[in-house]
């Protein structure tokens, strides 16, 4: 009907925003990760050096202990998420009054900024002000010290994560439960099936997209994640909360060494492409086809 | 479903409520304390409220300054994304283009690298080639409008593109019909229509980009920087000013709660790109 040119002219400056701070960005990162550079060095010269960043950065004991730390933030928080936002969707199921306020209280986390997350927690955990180490000296004689303790630091990173993210898998649940349709359980009641049964062999089944499009999105987050653990514990005490994101952040501004901080970025950038590309096809995808 | 005595219920979920509120309620008990009280007992129940920290912080004219660059950076981003989002959001839905739909996932692609990977380039591409002359885009509020937008024009593509999309197109074609340029179609036919939608959108845009730490903690260092890396400021290796920083904690949280109220159905569907419908 009209010129497909007005649609380029309207979506022109869509494109030309994402090119100059997203495209290109990309760009000059995939380029420096190729060099030896650190403006700041003897040498400021950018030095092409091949693949050699690559080289390093398998054989690189502080990004692996990164990765490490991240895959088990990851295994330990979105598991508990997933655990105990189900048991919360389910209980939201039953009728009782004021589940609309429930709700509510329940969503506040989510709107919260990261790092006001991470302040938060800072407050409850740090040593000497702190309410959590206070009463668990004052009542179970255990001293907790996110300072100096790395389990302690790890477990509570950990249960901030908890606490912040949740409500979003509580939320996801929700919407996946209430769409579930009826007949396929009352049809397993009839035939005696015990609710273990029905959890594992219909219920699970059923809300199965839903739990792995949270546990991509979940995915990435943590990929991501750098506010709330930088100001909580500053990725520290050693490298125990050390994740992807934060070692990303200081080997490049600390240490100034741009050449291998751009090496990371690009690795860390295709693992979240390929997240992206499994989150599409798990996820979106599906749906789209039903629309 | 099973019925059930609604006892247990409320029980179970006035817990799981007050697990939530604890974090909060603290962080605003810890605001009005005085230094020296901070290391005594803690007291659970809040009496003799200490105002200083906020006169404190309402004082401090870098903190206001901090505070009118989040507003002006929140805003301004949240209005140029959301209307940027609508335009690409009708190119997309209205006209036959070629790969448009490849478009239409790539720009969401942008919001999900994690921004640790961006914060190099873009400070390099800011201070060396977005520049003329000694003026850059480093450290201005433009800018930083600019730099969220990574985030936060893919995000309002994606929330609005289901609204644009469920306007008929008859009636962009019964205006033009009378006469009407594509102009006046768009903003006087479809964009009036849209406006739930948009208002989500602000909304939500505006709180991603005033919650925003990592970036403006990177690409700013006075003239642009915003009230969360302001939070930082007071977590120094000589010691923390924890009063002050829970009261600016509790500054920052406020705008982003009040916004809140108007849009917390909407929430889920912004944080899963628009997966699920909450």
């Amino acid at each position: 009907m009209q010129s497909k040119r007005l649609g380029w002219i309207l979506l022109a400056p869509t494109l030309v925003i994402l090119f100059f701070f997203g495209v290109l960005p990309f760009i000059y990162v995939v380029y420096v990760s190729f060099h030896q550079w650190n403006p700041f060095a003897v040498n400021p010269e950018m030095v092409f050096n091949g693949a050699d960043n690559f080289r390093q950065i398998v054989f690189d004991p502080a990004f692996l202990k990164s990765v490490g730390v991240t895959v088990m933030f990851v295994i330990f928080a979105v598991l508990s998420e997933l655990i105990l936002g189900y048991v919360l969707a389910q209980a939201f199921m039953r009728d009782f009054p004021g589940k609309a306020i429930f709700r509510t209280i329940h969503t506040l986390p989510l709107i919260m900024a990261p790092i006001i997350v991470g302040s938060v927690w800072k407050l409850m955990t740090t040593p000497s002000i702190g309410i959590i180490p206070h009463f668990l000296d004052e009542w179970f004689g255990i001293t907790m010290n996110i300072g100096t303790s790395a389990p302690a630091a790890f477990a509570t990173v950990v249960i901030m994560d908890i606490w912040h993210w949740t409500p979003l898998v509580t939320l996801t649940l929700i919407a996946a439960l209430v769409s579930l349709p009826p007949d396929p359980f009352e049809q397993a009641q009839i035939d005696g099936a015990n609710k273990r049964q029905i959890f594992w062999h219909i219920t699970l089944p059923m809300i199965a997209p839903a739990v792995v499009a949270t546990v991509f999105i979940r995915l990435m987050d943590a990929l991501r994640t750098v506010d709330e653990v930088w100001m909580l514990t500053g990725g520290g005490p050693g490298s125990a909360t050390r994740f992807v994101g934060v070692h990303i952040f200081k080997e490049v501004f600390p240490k100034t060494n741009y050449g291998y901080g751009s090496t990371i970025s690009v690795i860390v950038l295709y693992l979240t492409i390929v997240a992206c590309w499994l989150l599409y096809v798990t996820m979106l995808a599906p749906r789209s086809k039903k629309d | 479903m099973k019925k059930q005595n609604p006892i247990i219920g409320i029980v179970f979920w006035s817990l799981i409520s007050l697990l939530t509120l604890f974090p909060i309620y603290w962080l605003f008990v810890i605001s009005v304390k005085p230094a020296v009280q901070l290391f005594s007992t803690p007291e659970l129940i809040l009496s003799d409220p200490y105002w200083g920290n906020y006169a404190k912080v309402w004082g401090d004219r870098l903190l206001r300054s901090y505070m009118l660059n989040s507003v002006i950076i929140s805003t301004g981003n949240a209005v140029l994304c959301t209307v940027l989002g609508f335009f690409a959001c009708y190119a997309l839905s209205r006209f036959n283009m070629s790969g448009k739909e490849s478009i239409f996932f790539w720009t969401i692609t942008n919001r999900m690298a994690p921004p640790a990977v961006f914060l190099l380039p873009l400070f390099l591409l800011m201070t060396q080639v977005y520049a003329v002359g000694d003026w850059n885009l480093l450290d201005t509020r433009i800018g930083m409008i600019l730099v969220y937008c990574t985030f936060n024009l893919p995000f309002a593509i994606w929330t609005l593109r289901p609204t644009v999309d469920g306007i008929p197109k008859e009636l962009d074609e019964a205006a033009y019909v009378d006469g009407a340029s594509p102009w006046k179609v768009i903003t006087e036919v479809v964009f009036p229509l849209c406006r739930p939608g948009l208002a989500v959108t602000l909304i939500l845009t505006w709180v991603f980009a005033w919650n925003e730490y990592l970036l403006a903690a990177t690409l700013t260092n006075f003239n642009a920087r915003t009230l969360t890396t302001g939070l930082s400021e007071y977590v120094t290796t000589t010691g923390t000013e924890w009063g002050v920083m829970a009261t600016i904690s509790v500054f920052t949280l406020i705008p982003a709660l009040i916004v809140f109220g108007l849009v917390q159905k909407h929430i889920v569907a912004g944080l899963t790109f628009g997966a699920v419908k909450g």
